[in-house]
């Protein structure tokens, strides 16, 4: 699904700054990897190249089977629409439409408004538990529901990648454990990788393969350890 | 420095260093505002105060004056006056308005006995090198000002017209006293004999004896004036001329008020989204100890700030402006009620304070409401959650905007105060505060009828500003003000010019028009020159005129008196006349027929019995119809001229109107004229068309200053919808990087955004034109009547309005579109990760 070879990138500014050097990843379709690493390593920066939102220096980022470095800026805008779906940490829940109408952001966005489509919205409210919101606003939502509406949005279309730039990092740890059990069975449900970046060793835990981003580059790492 | 104190510093201080470019728009807005309103008060005050120096010079040691019709009163009162035991000194005088012969100028010239005037009015005496200059026929002494404008010299000659006969004067110096006045001195005889005044005074100077009450003076001579002739003290006659003015004089300051109301409109929306920006900084403040009290005074001393720095450049700006004001368009800003009035501007340190104060003053209560919702939020809150618009908290009620609305419609009745329409400016203003309280309800119901359209990008720009009421109100203050008072502008000036162009149509029926003198009032066409006119080859019919000044009650101001030829069957049918004209009853006197000035100021409606002086004596006219005169702001009386004639001996004409036979041109006309005639030299010319394009030129050069002063409040209205949007779009950054990170293209962001732009300024359009119209009825129903007693007829300029609601429309969306790239051009991407 995902394959990186020697990935370099390089902030530039008054003293240039290195944060991804020589780094190489590969994931196959339907694996879930978590990333752990420290802050400012570059885990975010490495995310926002696998969608197309960034550019390396040097190397070869391909998403399934294709070459970002090939694909325009609409081109990749396309392929993030159609086979990317994305969790981030402050949620980021549009709050002037309900949680019906999130959701349903990414299929409104593919041209998908239909019955089917509204099913899909339906179903995927019950899978995350929050059937009974889908007609709230988000300022009516805790921060657990609101990682749970984004959770929902990500794999409403049933993205092959899923991205997660610390999925947890808002919340407490019983309703972060909570939002990382529903995030994974969520992605196993609709077969989609994904790849878990976190500060949080629990959270990683749960992948199917653990790895540490350090200024060596991607090293695996270890699944028990310090939360 | 405390660590509180640099925690706040950096808070208030950082602010005003991020949000740089529109603090600097804020500042500017103020400053306009601040300028237009100095220049306007510097202009006004420079012309008025000028105008009075002069008068206050010109009157010399006299207590009071006697005053009567333009063209003179019965000479044989001075005597009397003279010889009364309270006056000490009586100096007659004789003014006239005389045309430059050959120029459409006239100058005034003061006809004196210099003898008398020495000891009374000393400024209105000649410096002569030969004192028998002074009661030469052939002399004139000219004020410095007026030298100074003709370019003429001591022993240079001036030519002016008396009648249609040119009379050329030797200048044997200048005016002992100079003002900045222009006008010229002469010996009283001489002006009486050059300018066929035999027997007439226009003014007696009266110095009173020592212990003599000049009020009961003048309550006991009052009663033994002719009538039309009344007595006043120099000042209270001075106040008559600059209490013309004032209406226009306090228009002016309204609009110019109105560029600073804008002003502080833009700093309300920028403040509001700035403190919105910052609630979690000032959540922290509030956490670290600082007192709600502090924070809200805090958050006014950024107004003060903005405001005295608006303030400072506004004072230096109004100064400039008013003296390339002075020079482009005059002392009276082309309204021309100062002629003759060559004003130096002073600064004025008060205006000044004035003006500056109400700039710091207006930006304070922009920033006021702000102030207080950040003051008033719970720490705890504001620090969980974004910003939001609760410094429009106030406004969820819709009673006061409602209220507002209503008070607004009935102050709308109130009659004037100090002959002022103040009521009327209420009104406007309640109706434009009631509006912009009711602007989040109102748009929230325009929003609710936007259907789903299927399209991302607008569905999510429609439920976007659906969502934020009180934001979109902010943005749209601006905007919903400044257009609103553009509009209701265009639509009366539109609709003034519309109607004195019909107007204008209706009173020129006649082929040619021709005036003794194109200036002053010493032109005048006698019964031979009438005659000869009237019998020159190719003439069909030829209606003369004869203007005069009279005064209806003593403290007012002259009203035009118009002797007309009238269609004898229906005398009514050359007027343009304002409702049907009253039948001629039996026994009926003379009839009169009023202008609208006439009924708002006097109180005459058709029916009532008016007493006109006439040749000194009260002659009763009644009322047959009240007609629309844009010439005469103070008001005008038409008559028959058989009638004037008969009662006041007076045969002379002003002007005539003439129908030519079919295939006469105005050249052949003109040719005919000049061989018929021999002074035709100095008579003017104009066919209606030339009459109708100087005067809506006149009109134009009349609205040049509030033309400007529109486009100013307009300007500030795109310049806050610009800001209020920039720092919208920079405010929904995350929201952007996460449409991109989930498959938006930058286009569909543009989309989106340009949408927000369109709708909000279609709203603002919307309810901007619909309150400019209801602004529109109260300043021509009841601000332009009760400033210059103008009735009009409501006029839609559709094609300037559609101009103005495309170009604003045009800009406002390059203005989103703009403020979109801004916001796409920088790294949105990382802005998901902002709030770490």
């Amino acid at each position: 699904m995902i394959r990186l070879r020697e990935i370099r990138k390089n902030f530039p500014g008054p003293r240039t700054r290195q944060v991804l050097a020589d780094v190489s990843l590969d994931v196959a379709a339907g694996e879930c990897v978590a990333i752990l690493g420290e802050s400012g390593v570059g885990k975010s920066t490495l995310l926002n190249l696998i969608a197309g939102l960034d550019q390396p220096d040097a190397g070869v980022v391909e998403v399934a089977g294709v070459d970002l470095a090939t694909l325009d800026d609409d081109a990749l805008t396309r392929l993030r629409r159609t086979r990317i779906g994305f969790v981030f940490q402050a949620f980021h829940v549009l709050p002037y439409l309900t949680v019906a109408q999130n959701v349903a952001l990414p299929l409104a966005l593919l041209g998908q408004r239909d019955q089917v489509a509204q099913a899909r919205v339906a179903q995927m409210l019950v899978g995350v538990g929050l059937a009974d919101r889908a007609a709230s606003q988000p300022g009516e939502l805790s921060g657990g529901e609101l990682q749970r509406v984004a959770i929902a949005r990500a794999l409403v279309h049933a993205p092959e990648l899923v991205l997660a730039d610390e999925p947890t990092g808002n919340l407490d740890p019983v309703t972060a454990a909570g939002v990382i059990d529903l995030l994974y069975e969520q992605m196993r449900d609709n077969g989609a990788a994904g790849v878990i970046v976190t500060h949080s060793r629990s959270t990683a835990a749960r992948a199917d393969r653990v790895l540490e981003l350090t200024a060596t580059g991607l090293h695996p790492a270890p699944r028990s350890g310090p939360p | 420095m405390s660590p509180a104190r640099a925690v706040v510093r950096a808070t208030l201080g950082g602010a005003f260093a991020r949000e740089r470019g529109r603090l600097l728009l804020c500042i500017l807005a103020i400053a306009l505002g601040v300028a237009l309103g100095f220049a306007v008060a510097l202009i006004n005050q420079t012309a008025v105060a000028e105008f009075e120096a002069s008068v206050q010079i010109l009157s010399g040691t006299a207590d009071l004056e006697i005053r009567g019709p333009r063209g003179g009163f019965d000479e044989r009162i001075f005597p009397v006056l003279a010889r009364d035991p309270d006056v000490a000194l009586a100096s007659p005088v004789v003014e006239v308005d005389a045309r430059l012969a050959g120029r459409n100028q006239a100058i005034r010239i003061i006809g004196v006995d210099a003898f008398r005037a020495a000891a009374v009015t000393p400024a209105l005496i000649g410096s002569a090198d030969d004192p028998l200059d002074l009661l030469r026929p052939d002399t004139i002494f000219l004020s410095p000002a007026a030298a100074t404008t003709l370019d003429l010299a001591p022993g240079d000659r001036l030519a002016v017209q008396s009648g249609l006969a040119v009379r050329s004067l030797t200048i044997a110096g200048y005016a002992r006293a100079g003002t900045g006045e222009r006008h010229a001195l002469m010996d009283i005889a001489a002006t009486q004999d050059a300018f066929a005044r035999v027997g007439l005074l226009t003014r007696i100077d009266l110095r009173l004896r020592p212990g003599v009450k000049p009020e009961a003076f003048s309550q006991r001579i009052a009663a033994t004036l002719p009538a039309g002739v009344s007595v006043g003290t120099p000042q209270a006659n001075a106040s008559i001329t600059t209490r013309m003015s004032r209406a226009y004089r306090v228009n002016l300051n309204v609009l110019a008020l109105v560029a600073l109301f804008t002003g502080g409109l833009l700093v309300f929306s920028t403040q509001a989204l700035s403190v919105a920006r910052r609630r979690a900084q000032f959540a922290l403040l509030r956490t670290l100890g600082l007192a709600r009290a502090r924070l809200e005074r805090l958050l006014l001393a950024e107004g003060a700030v903005i405001g005295t720095a608006g303030a400072c450049i506004g004072l230096a700006g109004g100064y400039a402006l008013a003296r390339v004001a002075l020079a482009t368009f005059g002392a009276d800003l082309g309204a021309g009620f100062f002629r003759g009035v060559a004003p130096e501007i002073v600064l004025d340190p008060l205006a000044a304070l004035t003006f500056a104060l109400l700039g710091v003053a207006v930006a304070m209560l922009g920033s006021l409401l702000p102030a207080r919702a950040a003051a008033r939020t719970q720490p705890a809150t504001a620090l969980k959650s974004a910003g939001d618009d609760r410094a429009l908290a106030p406004l969820r009620s819709p009673w006061s905007g409602l209220t507002m609305l209503a008070a607004g419609a009935l102050v709308a009745f109130l009659p004037p105060i100090m002959a002022l329409p103040l009521p009327g400016y209420a009104a406007i203003a309640l109706l434009l505060f009631g509006t912009l309280l009711l602007l989040p309800r109102i748009a929230a119901l325009l929003l609710r009828r936007a259907s789903a359209t299927g399209i991302v990008s607008t569905d999510l720009a429609f439920a976007q500003l659906r969502a934020n009421p009180g934001q979109l109100a902010m943005s749209l203050a601006t905007i919903v003000a400044s257009v609103s008072l553009m509009v209701a502008m265009a639509i009366m000036v539109g609709s003034f010019r519309q109607s004195l162009d019909a107007w204008l149509t209706r009173i020129l029926p006649a082929d040619v028009y021709v005036r003794a003198g194109a200036a002053g009032d010493s032109a005048f066409l006698s019964p031979g020159d009438q005659q000869r006119l009237a019998g020159l080859p190719g003439v069909t019919r030829i209606d003369f005129l004869r203007n005069q000044g009279v005064v209806l009650t003593p403290g007012t101001a002259r009203v035009a008196l118009l002797a007309r030829d009238l269609p004898g069957d229906d005398p009514a049918r050359a007027l343009p006349l304002v409702g049907d004209a009253r039948p001629t009853q039996a026994g009926d006197p003379p009839a009169v027929w009023v202008s609208e000035a006439i009924v708002d100021l006097f109180g005459s409606v058709p029916g009532s019995i008016m007493e006109l002086p006439l040749a000194g004596v009260p002659q009763r006219f009644v009322v047959a119809g009240v007609w629309r005169d844009y010439a005469r702001q103070q008001g005008a009386l038409v008559i028959d001229r058989a009638t004037y004639a008969r009662l006041t001996g007076d045969r002379n004409a002003t002007d005539a109107a003439v129908w030519l036979s079919p295939g006469t041109g105005i050249a052949a006309f003109r040719a005919t004229l000049e061989a018929g005639l021999p002074d035709a030299a100095q008579l003017t010319l104009a066919t209606p068309g030339e009459i109708r394009r100087l005067s809506i030129a006149v009109f134009d050069r009349t609205f040049a200053a509030t033309y400007a002063l529109e486009a100013a409040a307009v300007i500030i209205g795109l310049v806050g919808l610009s800001s209020s949007f920039g720092a919208l779009v920079l405010a929904r950054r995350r929201e952007f990087g996460m449409l991109r990170h989930i498959g938006m293209t930058r286009r569909q962001i543009g989309t989106m955004l340009a949408t927000e732009g369109l709708t909000v300024t279609g709203i603002g359009l919307a309810v901007g034109l619909v309150l400019g119209w209801a602004m529109s009825l109260i300043l021509i129903h009841v601000v332009n009547r009760q400033s210059f007693h103008w009735g009009m007829d409501l006029s839609m300029p559709w094609q300037p309005l559609a101009a103005l609601a495309a170009t604003v429309l045009l800009l406002a969306t390059a203005t989103a579109v703009a403020s979109a790239r801004s916001a796409m051009s920088s790294d949105v991407v990382r802005a998901v990760k902002d709030d770490w």
